[in-house]
């Protein structure tokens, strides 16, 4: 498959590992900020095959994960009431709630429907005009574009049955939040790619300054991954604090223009509660007064709901880097990707579930023993 | 306790959720919670695709059933009715019988066109005729409009074991090597790619099949195979594992030796999914003494469903229970079963 089976290429792969094991002179602690990093990185054992001197910690860039207790309960409500169509992707369906998750909702009747694109939302809407179509707008920067696309095509359209419940979090918020942290140990990051090719990564480089902490725009596949890696260490190695890019096949600097035309349209910029985390100032977007009328939590009045996270989840010191998953006395016992506990275990892009999905329990247990 | 414990989880042991039938660890805690404290049987413990029985001096029975509500009815390479009798007779053989007599339940939905039923009926007789077995009894019940969605199918189906045949999940030896019959994968995305909701096509095309024709020319070859199962809801990993579990013996996979085509690759990657979990339906697993899987190979490789036929790992004594894989750039990790829910309505 062209430009995928040659980023997978093994001896390429090992070469830049070499090459890593050569640059490396002291230990390093980095930060793959994306969820999806995380997973491609357990999925082939890259860490397996890195030097011992680096270690990768698991950011937070788990769209899933993040999203707060208070907002999955609001889309169970919205989800239970028998004039809507609750659409969502996938992963979220098992997110439980306070109580529930969205499968139960299903279960009883609620119609909720997995859709692979916002614009199948949209679609839906437009052939049940006696239905209220909502789809669920979680995500980072990646799905902002698809989902404010979204909203313009039924303003549009003319739907007055449409209506999406946002849930939008922010990269630069979230690494500043991070690195402002006393109990940080992240010395570099690799930037998330798909982020960076819709906003470029012009937003970076006064934060690489300002802490002091160099970062390389990293794509998905194995050679992706360690090339990020590669450059990651050499600019610690030469104490040089930059933004540089290893994924330059899908990335600019300024990014993906008419797509953040579209964003700063529908999209402002407001206060997000990350689940696990708690609230971070301007993470995230909201939608803006101007498009009430596809807001959800207005539409459907669940804007009163709130609800507290559990403090005994250690899934906001996994998001943060500060602890790995085979730290919490849960994991691999009570806590499963089929009985997840917390969030990060739920997603398929969770730090837990990466872990466990691909064996670290018995790594865990021997460590242990 | 040392540490933190997270919030407690939903289980979902007070309601069926659509993860429950997908194949996976969800359907096998079911089965365990609620099917087998009621109808415990040796048969039915040992947890094959079907089961063996001794009715009398005979010989042996292999009997299996199989439920159908894929979803769209028609899809490329394949159909309801074409599966429905694939699935059960490939059960039937995956324990090293002859399929010879099927049943089939038909649950239709008012306001079926009577045209529909008459392509899947039409359908069946040809698998069937292919498989070289009998449809020899059926009951049709008619459910009012929204009851159900088109038409459901179930078959049930017999078959004679060969004398002498011990084939089971639990047969497995340390050394043996793992057998995969080809490329894994096509039917799961193929029946996705119909339901037209992913805004992709595909020329790609269900593998559906009838394997026992397969499965007799492997057993004239060799008496040294020791398990035959078909990688359907699941996938190929959670057939793994379960043959993993029953064996008490670990499997190694190699990842670069497991067939899958570029048009699976390229799905799986846009949708986020794992070849290794996806539904086939024409495909098998042998696990077979190593002196003799050069002999099994070439005797597959002279079969219409066995062409492509490769060896993707072996059985060993370390890990017991889990199936470890090989990556492509040299590390390995573990391959777990499917948890709950990953493809709607596949088979």
């Amino acid at each position: 498959m062209k430009y995928v089976t040659e980023y997978r290429d093994a001896a390429l792969v090992k070469g830049v590992i070499e090459e890593i094991r050569r640059t490396v002179t002291r230990t390093w602690t980095i930060m793959e900020i994306c969820g999806g990093q995380t997973h491609a990185i357990v999925r082939h054992g890259i860490d397996q095959l890195l030097p011992k001197e680096i270690e990768l910690v698991h950011g937070p860039g788990c769209p899933v994960c993040v999203t707060p207790l208070e907002l999955i309960d609001k889309a169970l409500a919205i989800a239970a009431r028998p004039e809507v169509i609750f659409c969502s992707y996938g992963d979220m369906l098992r997110v439980p709630g306070s109580a529930r998750d969205l499968f139960s909702i299903k279960a009883q009747g609620g119609d909720v429907r997995v859709v692979y694109s916002p614009l199948d939302a949209v679609n839906l809407a437009q052939a049940n005009p006696d239905k209220q179509v909502v789809f669920f707008a979680i995500g980072f920067e990646t799905t902002a574009p698809p989902n404010v696309m979204s909203v313009l095509q039924a303003q549009r359209l003319g739907l007055k049955n449409y209506s999406i419940l946002v849930s939008h979090v922010c990269v630069p918020p979230a690494i500043q939040a991070i690195l402002s942290s006393p109990a940080n140990r992240v010395q570099g990051f690799l930037l998330a790619g798909h982020v960076c090719a819709v906003m470029g990564y012009w937003e970076y480089p006064s934060l690489s300054e300002k802490f002091r902490v160099p970062m390389a725009v990293t794509g998905f596949e194995p050679l992706d991954i360690v090339q990020g890696i590669l450059t990651t260490v050499r600019l610690l190695e030469d104490g040089r604090v930059e933004v540089a890019n290893a994924y330059p096949r899908a990335v600019t600097l300024e990014g993906n223009r008419p797509a953040q035309a579209a964003i700063s349209k529908v999209f402002m910029a407001c206060d997000r509660k990350w689940r696990g985390i708690g609230t971070i100032p301007m993470s995230g977007w909201c939608l803006r007064p101007a498009f009430d009328e596809f807001n959800a939590e207005k539409r459907f009045e669940v804007e009163s709901i709130t609800a507290d996270e559990s403090p005994l989840c250690i899934a906001g010191q996994i998001l943060q880097g500060l602890k790995k998953p085979h730290d919490c006395t849960a994991f691999g016992k009570e806590c499963t990707t089929e009985h997840p506990l917390g969030a990060t275990m739920v997603s398929s892009e969770g730090a837990c579930a990466a872990y466990y999905r691909y064996g670290r329990v018995e790594m865990n247990q021997s460590m242990q023993s | 306790m040392e540490g933190a414990v997270c919030a407690p989880p939903l289980s979902h042991t007070d309601q069926i959720v659509m993860g429950h039938g997908a194949g996976g660890r969800m359907g096998h805690q079911l089965i365990q919670k609620a099917f087998l404290p009621a109808f415990q049987n040796p048969a039915l413990s040992a947890g094959d695709d079907a089961a063996r029985v001794n009715p009398g001096s005979n010989g042996q029975l292999s009997i299996s059933t199989d439920a159908h509500v894929v979803w769209p009815l028609f899809f490329p390479g394949g159909d309801i009715g074409r599966l429905a009798v694939c699935g059960t007779v490939n059960d039937v053989a995956m324990l090293g019988a002859r399929p010879l007599y099927l049943t089939a339940g038909f649950i239709l939905e008012e306001g079926l066109p009577m045209e529909t039923l008459q392509r899947v009926v039409v359908s069946m007789q040809s698998a069937a005729m292919e498989a070289g077995v009998q449809i020899v009894a059926g009951d049709t019940k008619v459910v009012q409009k929204g009851k159900a969605d088109g038409l459901y199918i179930t078959t049930a189906g017999v078959g004679l074991v060969r004398s002498g045949l011990t084939i089971g999940g639990a047969q497995a030896r340390e050394g043996d090597v793992i057998i995969l019959s080809g490329s894994i994968g096509d039917h799961g995305i193929a029946v996705l790619a119909a339901r037209g909701e992913l805004g992709f096509q595909s020329s790609l095309k269900s593998d559906v099949a009838p394997l026992n024709h397969l499965v007799a020319r492997m057993l004239d070859t060799s008496r040294n195979i020791h398990v035959l199962r078909d990688p359907t809801r699941g996938g190929l990993a959670t057939t793994l594992n379960e043959i993993a579990v029953q064996s008490n013996l670990g499997i190694v996979l190699n990842e670069e030796a497991i067939p899958v085509h570029p048009e699976v690759n390229a799905a799986c990657e846009m949708l986020g999914f794992d070849p290794l979990y996806i539904a086939n339906e024409g495909k098998l697993v042998a696990v077979v003494a190593r002196e003799d899987a050069g002999r099994i190979l070439e005797a597959m490789h002279g079969t219409r469903y066995g062409e492509e036929a490769v060896i993707v790992g072996e059985v060993t004594s370390e890990t017991r229970g889990r199936v470890l894989l090989k990556t492509a750039i040299g590390s390995t990790r573990v391959v777990d079963m499917l948890a709950g829910e990953m493809l709607p309505r596949i088979c």
